[in-house]
């Protein structure tokens, strides 16, 4: 039996990997052959990609058309022979080669609903693990771990689970957050489609720390196929005692359930993704009270975005100190990088603190897609500041990226060349504000609306300096008056734009 | 537009279906959705009702959420996405030419019923972008001329 490989994951499909699948499928008919349905290693410009297990390892090719599979199976597709398609092993390209995948080790590798493969691939050891500890032992190696919220806000998980843990409640929920929709970040995507047992393994165990005994994941509805990834995943773990009650006969008990947000951006805001999930509109909630203390239904409640998640199996199974030795300063571990937008090589990029964006850019994802000089990039999502070339050589760390206003935010990178108008691209920031707001604080709901009618003043050429003030005036009110991050942080790209393209809005370069 | 009277049982039974799920109207409205194809501003009162919630709090929710659509929708929809990384890859050009060829706007539906336009901020398939989607299948890359290709398939299908 000769097993070959073809992603499932949206980006491959989105190049054509099913109709790929089939044509293979179809060519090999009555051979002796497997065709696995993987994840994506997140070489995203070699997909569709095709692996095929040999005696000397697997062997990769790509990226392929329905119409190349005819002659690579001439040419000994089965048997790793060459052909002009041939990569070889996939994982001595320096792009794979030089990552640290620890959240996403199993990503690409394995069958993504398949539990045996999954226990075959050192699955399930960090919760064997948690099943042998106190609540409080297991707190404590997230703690000693150094693992930062890696959905934008950074905050120490190992605290946030201390709070829950210590909020005496009969009902206790953990929450993980797959609402993240933003633009140049995948690999919430990614790992819920390639490989969703090691987010219900980590909300296990997370439940296990905190005595939880139901959680949901809260899904975008704009990854249909991570929802069927998931179910099918969950049903799994809950027919092998993986998921319910005495899970693998420790007593202990864990629900868990897929709900589908419906399209509104804010509902990545913890409090808002809360009362989403309780059936109302996603409306920001005051705080305090912190979610932790009163969450979910008015219970004390862990919200972790999905990469948090995610990392928690790596670290019950090799412990806190081995995570916390990737990484650099306050920033330990490692984060999934997503390079995207107008870029030659663009996928994920697992690595541990500290890589710089030069390297990212250029030596990994071989410079724009275009092959016209890289402009601008914007880090961090919708909300996170346009980065120009003088800042190419920072030092992706949470701290390095707030001292010069810029933010790290989920690990996404979107590359403009020099076609781009920075200005556009700051007028657009408040229009999605515009779009996206959900209207409870005024700065955000009114202060977008006027930010679009300023920037188009200035634009217009209309009271040039008057205005300019005036929109800096403006971000001011946002970024201290807002009750959420949607208000309080569109002001980052808006005024990113103004302060290192100046030119864009038709202004003379005053300060940087 | 359909009438509600032959809509009605099937809302009743999703309603039904859902009665003990805490937090169940986020739930109750995407299980009408994908079996109407939208939500009938006439299910409403009956959602209110078996949720003991005023009209205008279900209202509230429906129109909170850009997914949700109170209008039935094209025979296919397609989503394109308009956020940065797509930007960063000429969406505003493939918009415009969807647009026209369509001849509608977003949030409109072809003369002949056959596809419905939304825009949507982000489908996570940035490395490939400009990115859309036609019903739940995923494209990335996607040139005017792809897109034609894409609009001819989909005819074809009927």
């Amino acid at each position: 039996m000769t097993r070959l490989f073809i992603s499932r994951d949206s980006t491959a499909l989105s190049l054509g990997a099913e109709l790929v699948a089939q044509t293979l499928q179809r060519h090999t008919a009555g051979q002796n052959i497997e065709i696995i349905r993987n994840g994506s290693r997140g070489l995203f410009w070699l997909e569709p990609l095709i692996e095929v297990e040999t005696d000397a390892g697997r062997v990769a090719y790509g990226p392929v058309q329905p119409e190349d599979v005819a002659s690579l199976l001439a040419s000994g597709l089965l048997e790793g022979n060459q052909h002009p398609l041939y990569l070889g092993d996939i994982e001595a390209l320096p792009y794979f080669k030089n990552q640290n995948r620890l959240t996403f080790a199993r990503v690409g590798i394995t069958d993504p609903v398949s539990l045996d493969d999954y226990l075959a691939h050192d699955g399930y050891r960090g919760l064997k693990n948690a099943l042998a500890l106190q609540p409080a032992d297991i707190v404590k190696q997230v703690t000693e771990s150094g693992l930062r919220g890696r959905g934008g806000a950074a905050f120490p998980t190992g605290i946030k689970w201390n709070t829950v843990l210590n909020a005496p409640a009969e009902q206790k929920y953990i929450v993980c957050n797959a609402d993240e929709g933003d633009s140049g970040t995948f690999s919430d995507r990614m790992i819920m489609e390639g490989d969703p047992f090691v987010l219900i393994e980590g909300m296990t165990i997370a439940g296990l720390a905190v005595g939880a005994t139901q959680g949901y994941i809260y899904l975008r509805i704009e990854y249909p196929h991570a929802k069927i990834a998931l179910n099918q995943a969950i049903a799994a773990a809950y027919e092998n005692g993986y998921l319910g009650e005495n899970i693998q006969g420790s007593g202990k008990t864990f629900h868990l359930e897929v709900r589908s947000g419906a399209g509104a951006y804010v509902c990545g805001e913890e409090t808002s993704l809360l009362e989403s999930l309780e059936g109302k509109r996603g409306l920001v909630r005051f705080k305090p009270p912190l979610p932790a203390i009163v969450g979910l239904f008015g219970k004390p409640t862990i919200v972790n975005n999905v990469i948090s998640l995610a990392s928690i199996p790596v670290i019950l199974d090799k412990g806190g100190e081995y995570y916390k030795n990737f990484g650099l300063g306050r920033s330990r571990g490692t984060l999934p990088i997503q390079l995207a937008g107008n870029i030659k090589h663009g996928g994920l990029f697992e690595a541990a603190f500290g890589v710089t964006l030069r390297e990212l850019l250029y030596d990994y994802g071989g410079g724009s897609a275009s092959g016209r000089p890289i402009r601008a990039v914007q880090v961090g999502g919708p909300l996170g500041a346009y980065m120009p070339e003088s800042q190419f050589d920072t030092p992706l760390d949470y701290e390095a990226f707030a001292a010069i206003g810029a933010v790290l935010g989920h690990g996404g990178i979107v590359v403009h060349d020099d076609t781009t108008s920075l200005a556009d691209m700051a007028r657009y920031a408040m229009e999605f504000c515009v779009e996206e707001s959900c209207g409870k604080c005024t700065p955000c709901r009114i202060g977008s609306t006027r930010g679009v009618e300023v920037i188009d003043r200035i634009l217009d050429n209309v009271d040039k300096a008057k205005n300019t003030e005036l929109l800096r005036d403006l971000c001011d009110t946002m970024t201290c008056g807002s009750l959420c991050a949607m208000g309080g942080m569109t002001p980052y790209p808006v005024l990113s734009a103004l302060n290192h393209f100046p030119e864009d809005f038709g202004l003379q370069a005053t300060k940087a | 537009m359909q009438d509600y009277q032959t809509q009605q049982p099937t809302v009743l039974k999703i309603l039904d279906a859902h009665r003990e799920m805490p937090g169940n109207l986020l739930p109750i409205l995407h299980g009408i959705q994908d079996t109407l194809g939208y939500i009938p501003p006439d299910a409403v009162p009956d959602i209110a009702k078996a949720l003991n919630l005023s009209k205008a709090e279900v209202h509230g929710v429906v129109s909170f959420y850009h997914y949700f659509r109170v209008t039935p929708p094209g025979k296919h929809t397609i989503r394109i996405c308009r956020a940065e990384s797509c930007q960063s890859m000429n969406s505003k050009t493939l918009e415009t030419h969807a647009k026209q060829t369509l001849n509608i706007d977003f949030h409109e539906t072809s003369a002949d019923g056959m596809f419905s336009l939304e825009p949507v901020y982000c489908l996570g398939n940035c490395a490939c972008s400009p990115a859309i989607t036609i019903d739940n299948e995923v494209f990335g890359r996607v040139s005017p001329e792809k897109f034609d290709q894409l609009l001819a398939t989909f005819k074809g299908t009927e």
